[in-house]
């Protein structure tokens, strides 16, 4: 098989990776506090992504032309706006649920990511229509041997990589990150010690869409396209990482989400002429994992709560 | 006693015959009235069926056919000489097949709908002619392509003023031969517009000498086409043909340059959409070709006037490629309304005897299978970031090339 051919999927791949596992970091993070599915998360990452593009639109004309300047701009855009409609999410629709049945919650969860989405596909002009977004990092390709990547594929490969420690950094080392372990460990407790439950839930919401909108940043860099349906199947992919890893924990979704993007690679190189059936091969492994391991990889947070 | 009773009677006669001759004279004032047409008499009303795409990622494409077939509505009924009052109705099939037959069954089995102007998606609409032929409602399709729809079956219900994929494509095959390029690679949906797109361009291609180096089946909603394009850079052909709609479409232009795959984009009908160019910066989707039946709309003098009542109408939506066809659809069914009345098997037999009618589109000719016999196909190329008719083009005048063959 030839070198350039693999070193190019294998790039591909690490970019899926990265955006699935911000995406899965998530998911689990929501559970891992208040025990909810949260279906919205994919759209709302749909809205960041919109978010980010409508920010740039008027940039060039109000005189901003430096591609890097324009960049943070439109990552502050998508990263405040996708916070606030998390929080959003999660004062007014989640919190109130406390104690609710499962499936009341992840009823609402569904509903609000179907309201999200045709939201955007009605409200904002030609909605339906994908749209461009920018590319506003270097798009020179670099020769490594026999491999050839564009300078900007490598970049957000680092950023995002480097967003996931930094997350993991914020859950391990920080008082924050106490508090959401300490919550997710033991609620009651948690509440005794003086954490107060309803911040962190809150918080643990603004940081999970928070990186939503980072993935939303790589995906918009990457493919330099979004669409008001963008968010559906990430939120699938995204949850199926957190569930393999083990969910309400992080490390076990970062792993999920490698996992499943390595076998998206690998139904990609061995199935080349029906890479149609590649998502049908990584899917069905997924259930495999599954059934083998219920809880998790890792094992999951909730179980060990019971 | 008598005598009283004779008066009463006398009375009650002549109070018979008053209240009887009033009823005679309202009524005959009634049935003249009827009798004697009056521009300020409400006309009968009769009902009509757009069902196609108004929600989802087609929905540009099918918004802009509705309000097309609204526009010829809306010009009827400004007519002072026409005899019916004509309504739309919008069903939304959402280019899904499951919605689709709902709302073709809902629309069919209503006595009121005389006549459908049916669907952009091929997949939709191949499930769902078989409930216009149970149903005897004649329709009229303006849009999906996929051959089967008219040459598949032998129902007399079913119509259709777009050409098919099976034109379409021959022309493709042999314009881009003719272009100097050698070798392609395909990438199609896998649903049936795109498989049928694939068999058809393979089949014309090969015919005309152009090889094929690789095909590659994605799905309609996919979203990364990493491992196709990482492909096809190492078979490098010199032309990428993509059989699918516009959305897909988009993804796989923008993520080309990524994967190194320097070859010349090549669509159908599918892309020939403002979405298409929405969707990319122009520098990606300057020189894309595409292809439509039926001569260009502002090159035909009802086509003109099409454009220019749409833009008139105020509409907020762009009419789309598929536009014109639709209007014609409706036009059609309407003259034919106007000969044969509101009555679904009347207009059925009238469309199957339609020859040389005069629309936006040029003429329209029904074979025995209800096809319309498109004979021109035109050729799009996106410059400045607007589609533009190929002998219109910088490109066809020499001032632009398209990308060399390797």
């Amino acid at each position: 098989m030839d070198i350039a051919f693999v070193s190019q999927i294998v790039v591909s791949g690490l970019i899926l990776a990265v955006i699935y596992a911000l995406v899965a970091v998530g998911f689990t993070l929501f559970v891992g506090v208040f025990n909810v599915l949260n279906f919205s998360h994919g759209d709302v990452l749909m809205f960041g992504a919109f978010a980010g593009f409508t920010a740039f639109l008027p940039l060039a004309g109000l005189g901003v032309t430096s591609p890097f300047l324009q960049l943070v701009l439109v990552t502050i855009a998508s990263v405040t706006c996708t916070i606030a409609l998390g929080l959003i999410v999660a004062r007014f629709f989640i919190l109130p649920l406390k104690g609710a049945p499962l499936l009341n919650t992840l009823l609402i969860t569904l509903m609000l990511a179907t309201v999200i989405r045709e939201g955007v596909r009605l409200f904002y002009p030609r909605g339906s229509n994908p749209k461009s977004f920018p590319a506003l990092l270097p798009t020179d390709f670099v020769s490594i041997g026999a491999i050839n990547v564009r300078v900007d594929t490598i970049m957000l490969i680092f950023a995002g990589l480097a967003i996931i420690v930094a997350t993991g950094a914020l859950i391990e080392r920080t008082r924050f990150g106490l508090a959401i372990r300490a919550v997710a460990q033991d609620e009651e407790t948690a509440r005794c010690m003086g954490v107060n439950y309803r911040l962190v839930v809150l918080g643990a919401f603004a940081l999970g869409s928070g990186l939503a909108a980072c993935a939303a940043m790589i995906n918009g860099l990457y493919y330099n396209e979004v669409n008001y349906s963008m968010g559906l199947m990430l939120a699938i992919i995204g949850f199926c990482s957190a569930i393999i890893g083990g969910l309400g924990n992080i490390a076990g979704a970062i792993l999920g989400a490698f996992i499943f993007a390595g076998l998206q690679i690998v139904g990609s190189l061995f199935m080349p002429f029906s890479s149609a059936y590649s998502d049908v091969f990584a899917f069905a492994v997924i259930l495999v994992l599954i059934a083998l391991k219920p809880t998790g990889l890792i094992g999951e947070r909730v179980s060990e709560r019971v | 006693m008598g005598g009283h009773h004779g008066n009463n009677d006398k009375n009650g006669e002549r109070n018979m015959l008053k209240i009887s001759g009033i009823w005679l004279g309202a009524v005959g004032v009634l049935g003249l009235a009827l009798a004697a047409p009056s521009e300020g008499w409400a006309k009968d009303q009769v009902r009509l069926a757009y069902i196609g795409p108004l929600t989802g990622p087609l929905s540009s494409v099918g918004i802009g056919a509705r309000n097309s077939i609204e526009l010829a509505v809306r010009q009827r009924n400004a007519d002072p000489d026409a005899t019916y009052e004509y309504v739309l109705e919008a069903f939304d099939d959402e280019c899904k097949a499951d919605v689709g037959l709902r709302v073709a069954t809902r629309a069919a089995a209503d006595d009121g709908i005389v006549v459908g102007f049916p669907h952009y998606c091929s997949a939709v609409a191949i499930g769902a002619v078989g409930t216009y032929n149970r149903f005897e409602l004649p329709v009229v399709l303006w849009g999906a392509v996929l051959p089967d729809i008219t040459y598949g079956n032998d129902y007399k219900e079913i119509h259709r003023v777009n050409g098919t994929m099976i034109n379409q494509n021959e022309h493709a095959a042999n314009f881009v031969v003719d272009q100097g390029y050698q070798t392609w690679a395909i990438i199609h949906d896998t649903t049936d517009y795109g498989r049928a797109h694939n068999e058809y361009f393979s089949r014309f291609l090969t015919e005309a000498g152009g090889e094929i180096v690789g095909t590659f089946g994605v799905t309609a909603d996919q979203q990364d086409f990493s491992s196709e394009l990482a492909q096809i850079a190492s078979l490098r052909p010199d032309v990428l043909y993509f059989g699918g709609q516009a959305q897909l479409g988009v993804r796989i232009r923008a993520q080309m340059e990524r994967l190194g795959v320097t070859a010349q984009f090549q669509g159908t009908s599918g892309i020939l959409s403002d979405a298409y160019l929405e969707g990319l910066p122009p520098a990606l989707s300057e020189g894309t070709l595409a292809f439509l039946e039926g001569a260009p709309v502002d090159q035909l003098p009802g086509g003109a006037a099409f454009v220019a009542a749409y833009q008139e109408a105020g509409f907020g939506e762009p009419f789309e490629a598929y536009g014109p066809f639709a209007y014609s659809a409706a036009s059609l069914a309407i003259d034919l309304i106007e000969e044969v009345g509101p009555d679904r098997i009347a207009l059925r037999d009238a469309l199957n005897g339609v020859s040389g009618y005069d629309s936006a589109i040029g003429e329209i000719t029904f074979d025995e299978s209800g096809q319309n016999t498109v004979a021109v196909i035109s050729t799009y190329v996106v410059q400045d970031g607007q589609w533009t008719v190929w002998e219109d083009s910088d490109y066809a005048s020499g001032l632009r090339s398209l990308r060399q063959p390797n």
